[in-house]
């Protein structure tokens, strides 16, 4: 996920892109959570507590954290709750589509 | 192409997704999308976040998901039951007009290993079948059949991130640096290639700005590795 000018993390936002979620107990996704012993929700922290690749563009004031790392691309066998937009820039839920079997498949045009 | 696997398996209950992993945006997809004139979801992921979040590495890649919103198969190479450029060769030939680069493109493409009828065979018989279809894997299996991530593939990840964003601003030069970190990071990822290249030359031909370029690197690295087989 993307900060501009900041490396403190939105909760809301950080759940959104990456779907791990702040509560009491710690940083969780799925049935793992992760204890924070209650540090304020930083880039830091993220990459310390997950590890999250953590890159800096201090030039362009620009942080980036990627995803969980040490295990693999999938914590569990559900799909994430990404939120996409269409071509003409409407977004569209993949959660809408619970209820309904379906196939995504990842194009490109280059 | 995947509206015609689509028209065929609606009526089943399987819904098709297709999701452009294109950092130009809708000015880059969108003319694909409506030439295809898609009845379901086609969406636009400029930043890679699928790459992330399930471990998608190349184009095409599907996954399957069931009525719950859970995968039952992982990110695999995925075709709809045939493939285009084989057809097409098949059909016409190589093409003896045009960029050179264009024809050893579609020649060494023509090497690369698929086998889209037996993908599209299983994609029917889970159609058909659903969760009884062999080819519906538990939860567990299509966990440990993604993608492992180190620290180094997280790193690519957040460097391909600042790549695009820089790109967008207009900061061309650093977004490069950017790519060209993930694209040490992250080799097998051929996304964060292909998109930097594509961003320099339609072709992904060499440039000055990268060591490398899609010719080169499927020489290099072989013509079996670019596609693995889904193990079906």
């Amino acid at each position: 996920m993307l900060l501009r000018g900041t490396d403190t993390v939105d909760p809301a936002e950080l759940l959104a892109q990456t779907g791990w979620e702040l509560k009491p107990e710690g940083l969780c996704k799925a049935d793992r959570c992760v204890p924070t012993g209650g540090a304020p929700l930083s880039a830091e922290l993220l990459a310390e507590k997950l590890g999250m690749g953590l890159v800096t563009d201090p030039d362009h004031g620009l942080t980036a954290l990627g995803p969980e790392s040490g295990g693999r691309a999938l914590i569990d066998a559900k799909l994430p709750d990404l939120e996409l937009p269409d071509r003409h820039g409407r977004p569209f839920s993949l959660r809408s589509l619970r209820g309904t079997r379906f196939v995504m498949v990842a194009w490109a045009s280059w | 192409m995947w509206q015609a696997l689509r028209t065929e398996l609606h009526p089943q209950g399987v819904e098709v997704v297709t999701v452009a992993l294109d950092s130009g945006g809708a000015e880059a997809a969108a003319p694909w999308i409506d030439a295809a004139n898609p009845e379901h979801p086609s969406l636009i992921d400029a930043e890679h976040r699928l790459d992330a979040a399930v471990g998608v590495v190349n184009v095409p890649t599907g996954v399957w998901v069931d009525e719950d919103g859970v995968l039952v198969r992982p990110p695999e190479v995925a075709h709809p039951g045939t493939s285009v450029l084989r057809d097409m060769i098949a059909k016409h030939g190589i093409p003896s007009d045009g960029p050179e680069i264009l024809r050893d493109q579609i020649i060494a493409a023509s090497k690369i290993r698929v086998d889209p009828e037996a993908y599209g065979a299983a994609l029917r018989d889970w159609a058909e079948k659903g969760a009884a279809s062999p080819y519906a894997l538990s939860p567990e299996e299509v966990v440990e059949r993604s993608r492992p991530v180190p620290v180094e593939v997280s790193e690519a990840a957040a460097h391909f991130e600042l790549g695009v964003a820089l790109h967008a601003d207009g900061e061309l030069e650093a977004a490069r640096r950017h790519f060209r970190v993930a694209h040490q990071l992250d080799p097998d990822n051929w996304t964060y290639k292909r998109q930097a290249w594509s961003f320099e030359d339609p072709f992904q031909g060499p440039t000055e700005h990268y060591d490398s370029d899609w010719l080169s690197e499927i020489a290099a690295r072989g013509h079996d590795t670019y596609y693995p087989l889904p193990e079906l």
